[in-house]
């Protein structure tokens, strides 16, 4: 006798068969939601600030009369702002990965620092911004200036580049440090030769991931406080500024007031994904080329 | 040297070689008298954590010449070679007893600089682990780490490496190129030239032909014999061919211990511990 009855397997086959082709749809459909929903988005801002976008709106300063108003002042903001964040997260971010994954002692200290890094990476923006708040802008008195948005930014970033960073040592094999500790070379000398410089393109692709994330945030800058109305440009790190996405925010609450205002928003919209599509494709460009050749 | 050769007869239970293997002893150590001992183990043992890896090691290692060192996997031949170079001491977990000296100095001492050491004493690996930088860069690397920066010296030091590695021809138009370019068998005589371009006294190599093709290890295991004539060389091998074949001494390991150590010939002809017996005909590892 055969367990297997062939009868009763032809009886359910057509369930069996159904419930498939249901759930493929089902998660079709789900994939599809995602793509419909950023395609309505980003037509719509398309449609609403594609035709404002030109030299003069790149290049002006800002402005109350939607016709003459531009953004140059926002993007030297955000250019000015990643000065300061790319070498502090840089420098902050790749050495506390070198010291935890290469000289840190397997031990409580080390998953302490781990642990907490992994919960810095979860806390919400916008208490970076009350830190950045009561350090950088109050305590040490710089006031709401590009330096104070800059460290704040980079203290949100940090876990992430650290993480990034940490995952890339760690993925440069063994045997390669092993070679070079085998022929007298010192940690230092090996971490410079020939860890790092093979875990350097991981570490930039993590790097400029987490540039695109500041970039976008608008959070803590809320809480430090950028004008909204900033017309000079800043020249500095000590200047007042803005950034492409607070400029974002102020036009979207007032467009209730000057109507255009919604368009001007839309514009930068485009702007600043025009910007960080650009950053990422570098990642990807990055991450490419370097793929592990080891 | 003495109290390494006795303990062997002490645990040898073939009592019909008994005789033999004692004038042979002899012989042997009568012959040991002229040859220099560059490392000397004394009651070595090592724990992996809870792990006891190595026990009460004791072997010395003669120079200029082959020593293989052979056993089921497992048996710790790697760890006593990282030993060596005390490359094992970077598993956190690891301690250490015993004395090992190389050349009369003491090397387990937390005083002794392994990058100094290290600088005598080069490594081969399993795999061929060469960087991923051009063949150049590969054999300048050992002297550029110890402060040569002279660009006609470091010429010098790469042909004379790459020659000594017998891969020179094979290479010396490509020296810009990437060292992966290689095949398998390539790569590895390049960790070679990379090694010999420190100019060490000793070789340690960790079974390096395990990873190459029948062809490739021919050429590594004539390069050894071509080798021995400038430098002591330890071999772990878990092939019991090559080790016959390429050694001048053999320690056969077992379970973290020297079983038996004697000349090559003996261990595969007239082994004296019948595990040793057992293992080089195939009945177990
Ligand atoms: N990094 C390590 N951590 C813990 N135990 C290890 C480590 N490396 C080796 N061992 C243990 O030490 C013993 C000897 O290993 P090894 O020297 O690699 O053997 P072999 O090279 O002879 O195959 C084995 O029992 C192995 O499990
Ligand atoms: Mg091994």
């Amino acid at each position: 006798m055969k367990y297997v009855d062939t009868n009763q397997v032809q009886k359910n086959m057509n369930s069996r068969l159904l419930k498939n082709n249901v759930l493929k749809s089902v998660f079709f459909l789900a994939t599809i939601f995602g793509l419909i929903v950023l395609a309505v988005l980003i037509i719509r801002v398309i449609m609403q600030g594609a035709s404002w976008i030109n030299m003069d709106f790149l290049t002006n300063k800002l402005s109350t009369s939607p016709d003459r108003a531009g953004i140059m002042g926002a993007i030297l903001g955000t250019f000015w702002l990643m000065v300061v964040v790319i070498p502090v997260t840089l420098i902050l971010g790749v050495g506390t990965a070198i010291y935890l994954e290469l000289y840190a002692r397997k031990g409580r200290f080390q998953s302490f620092v781990q642990t907490n890094i992994a919960n810095l990476a979860g806390v919400p923006s916008i208490v970076y911004g009350i830190l950045g708040m009561t350090i950088f802008v109050r305590a040490l008195d710089f006031g709401n200036v590009v330096l104070a948005g800059g460290l704040t930014m980079s203290l949100l970033v940090l876990p992430i580049i650290i993480v990034a960073a940490q995952e890339s040592i760690r993925a440069v094999p063994q045997h390669l440090s092993e070679a070079s500790y085998g022929m007298g070379a010192t940690k230092w000398q090996t971490v410079k030769n020939i860890i790092l410089p093979a875990a350097l393109p991981g570490i930039l692709t993590g790097s400029i991931l987490s540039l695109s994330r500041a970039i976008g945030e608008t959070a803590p800058l809320v809480v430090i406080g950028i004008p909204a109305l900033l017309i000079p440009f800043p020249g500095g790190i000590m200047d007042r500024f803005t950034v492409l996405p607070m400029q974002i925010y102020y036009w979207t609450i007032d467009s209730s007031l000057v109507e255009e205002y919604a368009n001007l928003a839309a514009a930068t919209i485009i702007v600043l994904l025009v910007l960080l599509f650009l950053l990422n494709a570098t990642a990807i460009v990055i991450r490419n080329k370097f793929q592990k050749r080891y | 040297m003495a109290t390494l050769t006795k303990p062997k007869v002490n645990i040898k239970n073939h009592a019909n070689t008994e005789q033999k293997s004692i004038t042979e002893t002899a012989a042997t150590t009568k012959q040991n008298m002229n040859k220099k001992i560059v490392y000397d183990t004394k009651d070595l043992n090592l724990w992996y954590g809870e792990t006891h890896a190595l026990k009460d090691i004791n072997l010395s290692i003669y120079e200029k010449e082959v020593t293989a060192i052979i056993g089921p996997s497992g048996c710790g031949k790697s760890t006593y070679l990282k030993t060596l170079n005390r490359m094992v001491e970077l598993v956190p977990s690891v301690k250490t007893s015993g004395v090992i000296t190389y050349k009369d100095k003491s090397i387990l001492d937390k005083s002794f600089k392994v990058e100094d050491l290290r600088t005598r004493v080069g490594m081969v690996f399993q795999k061929p682990n060469p960087f991923p930088k051009s063949i150049y860069d590969n054999i300048a690397y050992g002297p550029k780490i110890h402060g040569i920066r002279n660009k006609k010296i470091l010429d010098e030091i790469v042909e004379k490496s790459l020659r000594g590695a017998s891969i020179w021809d094979e290479v010396k138009d490509r020296l810009k190129e990437n060292a992966y370019g290689l095949s398998g068998g390539q790569q590895q005589r390049i960790c070679i030239a990379r090694c010999l371009a420190i100019e060490p006294d000793v070789i340690l190599m960790d079974e390096p032909t395990s990873a190459l093709d029948p062809k490739s290890t021919l050429r590594v295991e004539e390069l050894i014999q071509e080798l021995k004539k400038d430098y002591s060389i330890v071999i772990v091998t878990h092939n019991m061919q090559q080790a016959a074949r390429i050694s001048d001494r053999t320690a056969f390991f077992l379970n973290g211990e020297v079983v038996e150590y004697d000349e090559t010939d003996t261990i595969f002809t007239n082994p004296a511990d019948s595990r040793t017996e057992d293992y080089i005909s195939g009945r177990f590892g």
